[in-house]
């Protein structure tokens, strides 16, 4: 459907138009007017051990343990996991459950220091990436807690190794920061922009790829002229494109597609067309971890909205929200709630103990003046808005319709798993519905669904197999048992008396082995644990023989 | 807790949508008035009140809140489009039974708002022109035609009590649709029939200026995004297309394009009572199937049927045509290498 309508970027690429997309009003100016300002050292730090996709580190420290600054507390587990570190020096106070910032809102395993206020840090040491193997480089990415920073955190090791039927000829750096409100990206662009582009020089060794791509939305200037300014002296071709201003522009997929023209197949990774996209923040980070030796310690934040003194915070992990809005100057009366991540697709956090992970993008104060409450949901009158808005070429309404239904094949029909809960739909549609939320509801049903099926099929698996095992063995017994008759047989009749009937005689062999197996049995089988009772446990017996003959006179059967 | 996004684009709702809609109704209302006389908004009045009336009871009935959905302005529509399809002057329960079996049967009968499989208004059409023909026919006269216009108290009276002294004669007139089709009986051609005094620039007298006011309202809603151009270009080009093709075939009886698509309710079909988001087509293929099918079914209505419009049918027609076209035509997926195959 849809004209793919091309047209001239700044720069002369031609860029390629996805469908649908939204702009809301970006408030970006919001937080953009100060520099980064980092965070004075707090007296106490909170270290979710899950802050990436994949399995959650495996803590390394116990209770009381003293750690320095970038020591590793969390040991990845698994392929697709990375490492967590202790953001300064201090005691460890706890490792248990805390309130964590995830959508869930349910605890997770952390890692509680109470800083000592000297900020020792480990020591730390440049790595030579060029001359590293590419297994053991990623490892060292892995080690330093290396996770995207666009707010998936998706290990960057994992994406960096693309396979080897893979070929990766476009890397994409992504400065888009299409959603509304968070700047972090952009204050990183601007002040980080050498680092960056040293940053993506590692993934294109990493990768092997020749062409490296850099999207920002038009919104950005400042950013753009920084990122082109460094782009000359990166020592390798770098390309700063402008992207329309339209969210989801800065989604992966979108992305790739603006640049590139090519469309990532239903189902799968940008890798499948030959582009690997990282976040702006990553290729900084990773710059970190290379040329300083530094882990994942910290993170760019911004802090905006109905809050004193809005701007991007330059924030350990693991420090709570709470104090980190403090250091903003605090939220301002009235305020309504915190937003994790922007607008369009972030999440609603209870509570302020929880700490600033990795996928911590942006924290906004709400009030009821920016964000109202939504207006009361009115039926769904097909007007297909949400499927003009929809990036992903969906038929939203049909979703909710048959999500809302309960029809869970029918709206996955409907591709409900090609949806990426941008919220355009719920952004556009008159009705106010809720949209993403059914979205949600239906694929965690179908995944649950899944998985009790999965269970089912193992049980089923189990018990037939046991059936099997069962029938073997018996089968097993029996030729073990004609075995030995012919053995016991040939024997018999070896030993039979000359003139003796020799099927008399091999019954008169079989009477005597059976006879002696009884005898076997009948000593083997010995009560145990009878003797020497103590009287609690012979009036325990009493009492369960007595049950045991109640039962038997009310049910009429043993 | 509330799930993203939490925001809304504020320039929108159920409610601002049906007003845009209604807004663009206004000026082809005036040029109604104008051209027809004051009738119109005692039609348009008792529409709008049996409209409310129904719908509030059918909402008591079903046991949901009043406010939100008296006022969301859908039912305001429904009545809105049915008193442009009706007759003006006709008595009062000609309306209170178009918008019974518009609001009760067509809308909540089948669950209320966003349920209906078929377009309210066109199903009380519907049921009016076949239970009453004969009110159905009288259709008030253009001004300069009619012997007598009545005014806004002679409308009331004429609505509330009956024709009294003045003759029906006087004020109503066969419509250009009828006219054509009575005359191309009496054997003549449909060039002579034209020359006839209903007939005027390009469509029938009067009507023909209503449905440029109805376009102009149409032009309105699509700069204003409130419908997409899909529906109205297919219809019109299904109107114009079969016209054109009957006329190749039969010049001396067939009255063209142009007449086609400024006569009876084609212009309104095409705007306002095809593009009904609840019961058209909702994928960009199908709704070019739908609408061409639909202009395409008017035309032959109105050629070979036994009812001089063909727009009531050939919606309520491709209304039920819908799931089946939308079924067939759902849109290629983003990074899907072919259009999702329905179950069948």
């Amino acid at each position: 459907m849809g004209a793919r309508e091309q047209r001239p970027g700044a720069g002369g690429r031609r860029l390629h138009a996805f469908n649908g997309g939204v702009h809301p009003e970006e408030h970006k100016s919001v937080s953009t007017s100060r520099p980064i300002q980092p965070l004075p050292l707090l007296p106490r730090y909170v270290v979710p051990m899950r802050q990436h996709i994949g399995n959650p580190a495996a803590p390394l420290v116990q209770v009381g343990d003293k750690v320095l600054k970038g020591q590793m507390i969390g040991l990845p587990e698994g392929a697709i996991s990375v490492a967590v570190h202790a953001p300064t020096s201090g005691t460890v106070l706890a490792v248990g459950h805390r309130p964590v910032t995830h959508p869930s809102g349910l605890p997770d395993i952390c890692v509680e220091i109470e800083a000592d206020g000297e900020d020792r840090a480990v020591a730390m040491a440049p790595v030579d990436w060029r001359a590293m193997e590419p297994g053991a480089l990623r490892a060292h990415l892995r080690d330093m807690g290396l996770a995207g920073l666009g707010g998936a955190v998706f290990p960057s090791h994992v994406k960096l190794d693309p396979g080897k039927e893979r070929k990766i000829h476009t890397l994409i750096l992504n400065g888009a920061e299409c959603e509304p409100w968070i700047t972090c990206d952009d204050l990183t662009m601007r002040h980080h922009a050498a680092e960056i582009l040293a940053g993506a020089a590692v993934m294109r060794h990493a990768l092997g790829c020749e062409t490296v791509l850099v999207g920002i939305e038009d919104n950005k200037p400042e950013a753009q002229a920084a990122m082109r300014a460094a782009a000359e002296h990166a020592g390798y071709p770098v390309e700063v494109v402008a992207v329309p201003t339209r969210y989801p522009g800065g989604g992966g997929k979108q992305l790739a597609y603006t640049l590139t023209g090519l469309a990532t197949p239903s189902g799968g990774l940008t890798t499948d067309v030959g582009v690997q996209v990282f976040n702006v923040g990553t290729a900084y980070a990773l710059h970190r971890a290379v040329a300083l030796g530094e882990p994942m310690l910290s993170r760019i934040v911004t802090v905006t909205g109905h809050v004193a003194r809005p701007g991007n915070y330059e924030v350990r992990i693991g420090t709570p929200i709470a104090d980190l809005l403090a250091q903003a100057g605090g939220e301002l009366p009235e305020a309504t709630g915190l937003i994790i991540g922007g607008p369009m697709m972030g999440f609603d956090l209870p509570e302020t103990a929880a700490p600033v992970v990795k996928a911590v993008n942006c924290v906004i104060v709400k009030d009821r003046l920016l964000f109202p409450p939504p207006p009361a949901p009115l039926p769904c009158i097909r007007c297909g808005a949400c499927a003009r808005a929809c990036p992903a070429d969906l038929q939203p309404f049909e979703m909710y319709w048959y999500a809302k239904a309960k029809d869970l094949g029918k709206a996955q029909a409907y591709s409900l798993f090609d949806c990426i809960e941008c919220g355009c739909c719920g952004y556009v549609c008159p009705s106010h519905i809720p949209l993403v939320g059914y979205y949600r509801f239906a694929k965690s049903e179908i995944w649950a669904r899944e998985q009790e099926k999965a269970a089912a099929d193992a049980a089923r698996a189990r018990h037939e197999f046991r059936d099997f095992r069962q029938e073997r063995e018996k089968r097993e017994k029996a030729e073990k048992f004609a075995a030995k008759a012919k053995e016991t047989l040939a024997a018999t009749t070896a030993t039979a008396e000359p003139g003796e009937d020799p099927e008399a005689a091999r019954k008169k062999a079989i009477l005597a082995a059976a006879m002696e197996k009884a005898r076997q049995a009948k000593e083997g089988v010995q009560p145990k644990n009878i003797d020497k009772l103590t009287a609690a446990q012979q009036k325990e017996i009493e009492e369960i023989e007595a049950r045991r003959a109640r039962a038997v006179e009310e049910k009429g059967t043993p | 807790m509330i799930g993203s996004p939490h925001v809304v684009s504020e320039r929108n709702s159920v409610r601002l949508v049906m007003a845009k809609v209604m807004a663009a109704l206004v000026p082809a209302t005036l040029a109604h008035a104008w051209f027809f006389g004051p009738g119109i908004w005692v039609s348009l009045l008792l529409c709008l009140l049996f409209g409310l009336f129904f719908e509030a009871f059918a909402l008591g009935m079903r046991g949901y809140p009043l406010k939100p959905f008296l006022t969301d302005g859908s039912v305001l529509l429904t009545g809105w489009l049915l008193a442009l399809s009706l007759p003006t002057l006709a008595p009062w329960w000609l309306y209170a039974v178009g918008m019974l079996f518009a609001v009760l049967v067509a809308k909540h009968l089948y669950g209320g708002l966003g349920q209906n499989l078929f377009n309210p208004a066109m199903v009380g059409y519907a049921v009016l022109i076949i239970s009453f023909p004969t009110h159905m026919t009288q259709w008030p006269a253009p001004g300069d035609l009619a012997i007598h216009v009545p005014g806004l108290a002679e409308a009331f009276d004429l609505v509330f009590a009956g024709q009294g002294s003045i003759s029906p004669d006087a004020y109503t007139s066969a419509t250009p649709l009828d006219s054509l089709r009575t005359q191309l009986l009496n054997g003549k051609t449909a060039a002579e029939a034209m020359t006839q005094p209903p007939f005027g620039y390009f469509g029938g007298k009067g009507g023909e200026m209503v449905a440029v006011m109805v376009l102009l309202g149409g032009v309105l809603m699509l700069m204003n995004g409130v419908i997409t151009w899909r529906i109205p270009a297919a219809f019109l080009g299904g109107i114009a297309l079969t016209a054109l093709v009957m006329q190749l075939i039969d010049p001396t009886r067939q009255a063209g394009p142009l007449f086609h698509l400024f006569s009876g309710a084609a212009m309104l079909g095409a705007f306002f009572i095809a593009t009904d988001p609840v019961s058209a087509s909702t994928t960009p293929r199908g709704q070019l199937i739908y609408g061409g099918l639909a202009g395409m079914l008017t035309v032959l209505i109105r050629v070979f049927g036994g009812y001089p419009d063909g727009v009531a049918f050939s919606v309520l027609l491709l209304n039920m045509a819908v799931p089946l076209i939308d079924t067939y035509t759902q849109p290629r997926v983003f990074g899907a290498s072919a259009p999702r195959r329905p179950r069948v």
